[in-house]
């Protein structure tokens, strides 16, 4: 063990503790998100002003650009779980990393739809193969693809790390869907909401979207804590501490 | 840190494969830069820069008080402008809610003679979202600023 990891974060990692820390913060996450998420609805649909361009079908943005961003950030989580389990082979790095796919797939199918919704109206179409629309597109393909992988083999811990080495691989397209409305000519928008600098919104309308990632944000926490306690117990089936669980259940 | 040889050889490999991965795929954007151009502008089609290609997109906005609708079909046409370029367009069907004018918009189609005929028109919208109360203020304090500047130049010989 290497020494600058804090005991509590090994500890962590262990099967056993995960599952009751995740049983922990899940009901959290999951009020949380629910809380931001009425805010965050509230705000865009009633309180904002509508657009002086777009009226109010603008205010689909409030679904499609936390889906968006959710759908580059679940990726993030996953290619870097997905380096720790391929390196040091770690049960729960694989667990994060599976069980995270189906869940960004999600917000990047989630993105797609909505944005077909914006465009048809506004744009005049459902699609075009500009830069920014394809490689969304691509985003999803490669998270099917490791869903894909992942359940191809097996045994499922070297179908783990073969999707987990796919997903490292695909990271590289995270930057390209962020940075593709600046590279190339699109008939998508650049990006109105900048971290490091002067957004091109007014705060009405910008703190409904900022609450609305806080919800999609505590919302995928909620749903991985979940989905990472039923597969551990999968993982763990043979173990004392899983059968402990089941005693106790099945005696309920 | 000394560090498990064998996780030690399996972090070099898996870094090593992403950074080859990386570099092609960054060389593959590169390469891509030059020509997967979504659009060409008046200007650049003037410039003879799209005569390889049958169809294509052209990007501009639509001048304004240059749009005009046929009163017994959906014909219009009106002209895309860049900084350095005008070209006429002509369409037949039914625009998008945002086409008017001043709006940067994308036209599928093909050159006839000097005119563009498209056969598709979409409407690009920027990054910029602001109630339209505020829109119309700030159009009105532009205005006044003109109107300002105006009677001061009037006044100055």
């Amino acid at each position: 063990m290497a020494k600058w990891i804090p005991l509590w974060l090994h500890k962590l990692g262990s099967p056993p503790t995960f599952y009751r820390f995740a049983g922990a913060v899940r009901p959290w996450a999951m009020g949380l998100a629910l809380l931001f998420g009425v805010i965050g609805l509230y705000g865009g649909l009633v309180l904002a002003p509508p657009d002086y361009q777009q009226g109010d079908a603008y205010r689909i943005i409030f679904i499609h650009v936390p889906s968006a961003w959710m759908s580059m950030f679940v990726y993030a989580v996953m290619g870097v779980s997905g380096f720790i389990a391929l390196v040091w082979r770690m049960k729960l790095a694989e667990v994060v990393a599976m069980e995270s796919a189906p869940i960004g797939a999600a917000f990047a199918f989630i993105t797609l739809a909505t944005g077909s919704l914006w465009g048809k109206p506004m744009w005049g179409t459902w699609w075009t193969w500009d830069a920014r629309l394809t490689s969304e597109l691509v985003l999803l393909f490669l998270y099917l693809g490791v869903i894909g992988l992942y359940h191809a083999f097996e045994d499922r811990r070297q179908g783990a790390r073969a999707a987990s080495f796919l997903a490292i691989i695909g990271v590289i397209n995270v930057p390209i869907v962020h940075y593709s409305v600046v590279w190339w000519n699109t008939l998508h928008q650049g990006s109105t909401v900048n971290i490091f600098g002067h957004s091109k919104m007014p705060w009405d309308m910008l703190w409904p979207l900022l609450a609305m990632t806080l919800a999609t944000k505590c919302y995928y926490a909620a749903s991985l804590c979940r989905r990472a306690r039923t597969d551990i117990l999968a993982l763990e089936s043979g173990k004392d501490w899983v059968r402990e669980i089941a005693q106790a259940e099945a005696a309920r | 840190m000394p560090m498990n040889p064998t996780r030690k050889r399996r972090l070099i490999l898996v870094i090593a494969i992403a950074v080859a991965a990386a570099l092609a795929v960054s060389l593959v954007v590169y390469a891509l830069q030059q020509n997967m151009n979504y659009l060409f502008t008046p200007s650049q089609v003037q410039s003879g820069q799209a005569t390889q290609y049958s169809t294509f997109r052209l990007g501009g906005m639509v001048k304004a008080g240059s749009i005009q609708r046929s009163k017994d079909s959906l014909q219009v046409t009106f002209t895309v402008v860049d900084a350095g370029g005008a070209m006429p367009v002509e369409y037949t069907g039914i625009l998008p809610d945002l086409f008017r004018d001043n709006q940067s918009v994308i036209a599928t189609g093909h050159m006839d003679g000097a005119r563009f005929v498209a056969t598709e028109v979409l409407a690009k919208h920027d990054e910029t979202y602001m109630p339209k109360e505020l829109k119309d203020a700030m159009a009105k304090a532009h205005a006044d600023a003109k109107v300002k500047e105006a009677a001061a130049q009037d006044k100055s010989p």
